[in-house]
This record gives structure tokens, sequence and C-alpha cells, in this order.
């Protein structure tokens, strides 16, 4: 599924150059589901979003089933993220004048479908994650909890082949952490995800088959 | 999609929303009111200039005064003579009276090749001549000359002593005068489409026809009429001949009044005042708006020595409060709408902007779940026209209500032009009552207006343009910011 060869990235800021990510190479095959762990500032976050198509690299490359994501196009990129990747935040990044369902859709609004194809298929995966009665609710009216179940309903309504969580329960207390990580491991053995959680947190990334270590902007398989 | 979310958007940001269209729907309202006022203006002075000039006059040609060569005569005044036997004679007291038609002081006429000269140029449609007079009226009574000689020799005075005589209008050789003025336009009778009488309605009798060329017929102004207790089928002498009263007439403009006392056929009037071939004005209209400037030149370059003015020159003749008016809305009004309209799409302008700023974590998210580019720009450019149009909406409602309160409020405002003609109505003279003398002055019409703003498609229009433009502005700037950011640096951006 992916495949980064010699990927690095660096940052301008006024105190120099910050590296980070350095000559990463990685293979993550279709379907796996893959634990990033890691120190704050480690180039998880910047890792993921090389993976989500979000940041180009300043060297190296990205592909994603024989696209060449770090050559593309914006447009094309956008595409990409629209049909085949699905993202989960740490912070839910709910639209909060929208209510949930109508949060599911803005998904399905890059992909031209019909009013009630879009209502039907986020009904429909609100009633996946188990929010089937809350489709009217605005995210001020969910808990944090209810808010990342939406969130992951955003990222799933499209069918996506790769879903990328940042730190999805980074804001959750232990019971609705596990909530959500029995939800994720749930989907990813249904549908045959490729999975990608970004994690400080070993009891989550403990659930992944394959556990990666990102340090100074290195990485390394861990045990 | 686009839709449901700009709905809720703007639902909850009412605060912003509210403010963006309080300040475009002020402005718009301002604008609105502003070009009515103007547009409104502009008809009265227009209605006025009508009054005079007639209604589809696009220039007049006339001649400026000359100061006359040392050593010549400058123009006639009247003069009265009257011989030893003139007069009716009764009781001791002698009536004299007699009447003049001259162009007075202050006016100039000129050939009337001019008008076949102006006639003949390119891009002339039609054109006419009127010749402007004065009717000097002296009327006297004085004792009669016979009994003031005999009275010596009957009273036992020695011949050649003065002894108070009787007879004159009091009795005891007293004598009275009184001068009488009205204004005399000659009309060219076929020139129906252009000149003074193109604005004017007939209220009693019949308009001039071709057979009344060289006739002695005459057609009042309904008010001099009424002041001077005359109606169609009297007599009226004017210059010392007898004319027949064939019509009343009124202007069009139920403020204004007609531009003379009285018309009469132009080779008539040439022919009783002894300016055969003379005329003092001629009124042109172009074969459309957009040539006036060119038959204007033409004019000029045809008739070096005549004065060729526009509408739009007669414009600045006007005076009085319809001009102060009308300097207030071009100067203080424009201006106070431009920068009233500068601030509403700069209050939205940077409302949006930070409006964006603000959402910089939702674009990135939108941007990172598939959103293009041009969709995220479009959603904001959208928010902005909405509200420009809510804006504009209230604006046109509110300026409209402005406009019908100025209506209805009706205010009235006096204007006065001046032109080459001689005594007009509401001057100085006036019929019927002029000190001899006023009838030489450069002549000014004066009259009342009520302030009317149309209210035309066009005014609304210019409205819901500005709106839109408004909210176009301030979404192609909200748009640019919302396009700049970058899906990576939005999401690690702080809501």
């Amino acid at each position: 599924m992916y495949e980064l060869t010699n990927l690095t990235k660096t940052y301008e800021t006024k105190r120099g150059t910050v590296s980070a990510l350095n000559n990463v190479s990685l293979s993550i095959p279709t379907g796996q589901m893959v634990a990033i762990q890691g120190p704050t500032g480690g180039g998880k976050s910047t890792l993921l979003q090389m993976l989500g198509a979000l940041e180009r690299p300043t060297s190296g490359s990205v592909v994603l089933s024989d696209n060449l994501l770090s050559e593309m196009p914006d447009a094309r990129l956008a595409d990409i993220r629209a049909r085949t990747i699905g993202f989960v935040f740490q912070g839910f990044n709910l639209i909060p004048p929208l209510t949930a369902q109508e949060n599911v859709e803005t998904a399905l609004a890059p992909l031209g479908l019909s009013r009630a194809e879009r209502t039907r298929r986020a009904t429909e995966a609100l009633d996946t994650v188990g929010l089937s009665e809350r489709l009217t609710h605005h995210p001020a009216e969910l808990s944090g909890g209810q808010q990342q179940r939406v969130a992951i309903a955003r990222a799933l309504v499209k069918e996506p082949s790769v879903l990328l969580a940042d730190e999805p329960t980074g804001n959750l207390d232990e019971q609705t952490r596990d909530e959500i990580m029995d939800l994720l491991e749930g989907l990813w053995r249904d549908q045959g995800l490729t999975l990608i959680i970004v994690t400080h947190d070993s009891a989550v990334a403990k659930r992944a088959e394959r556990r990666l270590q990102l340090k100074h902007g290195s990485v390394s398989e861990k045990k | 999609m686009f839709g449901t979310y700009l709905y809720r958007e703007l639902s909850n940001r009412r605060k912003q929303t509210t403010i963006i269209a309080a300040g475009m729907a002020l402005a718009i309202a301002l604008v609105m009111i502003v070009s009515g006022v103007a547009a409104g203006v502009r008809d009265a002075q227009a209605s006025v200039l009508a009054s005079i000039y007639g209604v589809g006059t696009d220039i007049t040609v006339t001649q400026e005064p000359v100061q006359p060569v040392e050593g010549e005569q400058g123009q006639q005044q009247p003069r009265f003579q009257f011989g030893a036997d003139e007069g009716a004679t009764a009781d001791g007291t002698t009536e004299l009276s007699q009447s003049r038609l001259t162009s007075g002081a202050g006016s100039t006429t000129f050939d009337a090749d001019a008008l076949t000269t102006a006639a003949g140029l390119d891009n002339v449609a039609v054109a006419t001549a009127t010749l402007t007079l004065n009717n000097v009226s002296f009327t006297g009574e004085i004792p009669t000359r016979d009994a003031t000689a005999d009275q010596g020799t009957a009273t036992g005075t020695a011949p050649g002593e003065r002894q108070a005589a009787p007879g004159g209008p009091d009795g005891a050789g007293g004598s009275a005068f009184s001068v009488e003025t009205f204004t005399v336009t000659g009309i060219d009778v076929a020139g129906e489409s252009v000149g003074p009488l193109t604005s004017v309605e007939l209220v009693d009798g019949r308009a001039f026809e071709a057979g009344d060329a060289d006739g002695n017929v005459v057609i009042l102004d309904s008010g001099y009429a009424a002041t001077s207790s005359l109606s169609v089928g009297d007599a009226l002498e004017v210059g010392g001949e007898e004319f027949e009263i064939i019509g009343t007439v009124t202007s069009t403009s139920s403020e204004a009044t007609t531009a003379s006392n009285t018309y009469i056929p132009l080779d008539t009037a040439q022919r009783v005042s002894g300016l055969d071939g003379q005329i003092s004005t001629v009124y042109v209209q172009a074969a459309s708006s957009t040539e006036i400037a060119a038959v204007q030149a033409s004019l000029q370059g045809a008739l070096p020595d005549a004065s060729v003015k526009t509408q739009e020159d007669l414009a600045s003749s006007v005076s009085g409060s319809l001009a102060t008016a009308s300097d207030l809305v071009g100067k203080l009004g424009t201006w106070l709408s431009v920068i009233v309209l500068a601030a509403a799409f700069l209050i939205s302008v940077l409302l949006t902007t930070s409006g964006v700023a603000r959402r910089t974590r939702e674009f990135g998210t939108l941007k990172a779940i598939g959103w293009s580019n041009g969709a995220v720009v479009r959603q904001v450019a959208g928010e902005s026209l909405v509200q420009g149009a809510i804006g504009g909406v209230i604006g046109v409602v509110v300026g409209l209500l402005g406009i019908l309160a100025i209506n209805l409020v009706a205010p009235v405002l006096s204007a006065s032009a001046a032109t080459t003609a001689a005594v007009g109505p509401g001057a100085g003279g006036g019929p019927g009552g002029g000190r001899f003398g006023d009838a030489a002055t450069t002549a000014t019409a004066t009259t009342d207006i009520a302030l009317q703003i149309p209210i035309t498609l066009g005014i609304i229009g210019i409205a819901v343009g500005l709106a839109i433009l408004g909210g176009l502005i301030a979404g192609a700037f909200g748009g640019w910011r919302a396009a700049k950011l970058r899906p990576a640096e939005a999401l690690r951006s702080v809501a």
C-alpha cells in the first residue's frame, strides 16, 4: 500500500532549520494495522501528514498504491484524500454549526453524490458507530467520545482504503479510549482497512499488529 | 451541502453577519437616497429650463449684447412722443396713450439667416427661432393746454401770468402717468417640436396654425390672462396694433410659469417692432443625445459671434435653493456616499478575512478530508455574497422608505434661471405693474418647485449591484486567504 523512500522533511524557523523526518524508508502493506509511537516532537504527526498527502516532503518519495503523492499537483492530492484516505484527529475537528449527520456528509461533498445518497450513507455510518440517535445533535451537544465517533464515521463514510488517526484517543478518558479503540479495531477487521495510528499511549499501540518507533525523525520497528 | 453549510455558518455567526449587513444596508440606502435626490434635482432643473426653453431643446443660440463703439449710439429705449393735437380731450383733461414693442436693453437681436445656417448643419434634427420683446404702454392724463391759457384771461390775471388751471385728472391742473409692460415672444407658428411652446398646454381657445403667419393673433399665458382679466376673444393692444386673443396656455410643470406673457407669430412680431429679419434666440434639437457636443461645436464654428449653449451650460444658470441643493448633492452627498460605501466594503472585507482566520482549523480539516481549494473558496465567497445581499435588500428597503419620506415632505425649492429674454412673469416688473425702466433689465424666470425623487429601476439596480459588488470583494479577499491555507499548517493551528 505505502512505500516511503528516503523521506526527509525539514522546516525553516526563526531559530534555524528543524528536521522533522530524516531519511525515512518504510513499507506498509495493505490491510495492516500500524501504531507509530514516539516522544513529542519526534516527527509522528509529520509522518502522518506525509502519508495523508497533507504535506510534501523536502526530499524522498511517498507512493500510495502506485500514486506518487510527493509529485502530484494539489488538485489531484485533494481528490485522493477525498476518495482513498480517511482522517481522524485528536481534537475531533468537527464543524461546530453542523449537526452530526451534516458533519459526516462533509466528507461526501467532494464525491458529487446526490443529497439523498449523502443522507443515506451518513445515516448508515453514524449507525455503524452507534450514534443513530444523535443525527441532529451539534458537536457542542455531544460528549468527547461521541464527537470522536462522529469523526470516525466521517472518516469511513467514503469507504477509504486507508484510515489515518492522529492521537484519536488523546483527549479521552480511559473507558472512552477503550471504546473508541474497540470501534476502530472492529472496523479495521470488518472492512480490511489499512489503519495507521499515531499515539503516545502504549495501551493503544499494543493493539496494533505492527509498532513503529519514531524518534528524532528516524523510524525503527518496535518489538 | 453548500447551502446547508452556508446557512448554518451565517446563523452561527449572527453578530458578524449583522454587522456586515448593517454596514452594507446603511451604505446602500445612502447611495440610493443621494442618487435619487440628484435625479430629482436634475429633473427639477430640467423642468425650470423646459418652462423657459421648451421641451426637446438641446442647444440655444443667442447673441451677447455688444458695447457700442465710441461715437455710436447704443440700443434705444422706447421713447413716447405726442403731437400737440394728439390724445382725447374732455372736461379740460387730455388722455394720451401709446405703446411700443421693442427688444429692450440687455437683449440683442441678430439676423434670421442664423436660423437657416443652424438648420442646415449636420446632425441638427430641428431648429426654430423666436424674437423676444417687451410691450411698453404709456398712458397719461394731462390738463388740456387751451384750458390753461384761457384761465389766465378770464380771471383778470394779466396775459402771460400763470394761475392754477382747471382740468387734469385731479381737476386742479395736475397730471398722472402710468407705464405697463408685458413680454411678447414671436414664435414661428410652424415650429412646434422645439421652442418655448413645447412645454405648455392649451387651457382655452386654440394654438397657432400655419394660417396665422403674419396675422394679428395672440396667445396669452394663463396666469397673465387671469391677472389682466383677459380671455379668449378679447382684444389686446400690442405695439400699437390690436390683436385678437385666440388662446391661453399654461406650463406643463404645475409650479412653473411659461416663458412669456404673450405669444404672437414671429413675422408679425418682426413687423410690428420694426425688427424685420431679426431674431433673438435659435432653438436647436440634435439628431441624438450623443451628437449634442458635435452640434454645439458646428454651430459655434458656423456662427462665431453667437453664444451657443447646451442644456448643461444653461443648467449652471439656475440659481436659488434648487442650485444650492444641486451643489450639496453633487459634492457633499456624493462624497458622503463614497466614504460610507468604502467603509462598508472595508468592514465587510476585514470581518470576512478575520472570520477565515478564526476558521483556519475548520478549513484545514475540510481540505484534509478532500475538499478542493476551489470548494473552500466558493464556500467563503458564497457566505460573503449572501451577507452582502442581505445588507443590500435591507438597504434597498430603507432607501425606498427614505425616498418615500422625502417625496411626502416634498421640500419646496426655488429656482431662478437667467435668460436673454425680456422681463418675464414673476420678475421685478411683472405684468401690468412695472416701473418704466425695469422692463429693460436682463430677465430671470423664478419658480418654486417641489422636490420629487423618481423611483427608477436604475437606482434600485445600482443599489443591488453595489451590494453584490461588496459581497464579491469581501468574498475575494476571504477566499484568497482561505486558498492560501496549507492543510497541514491549518491543522497545526490552535482553534
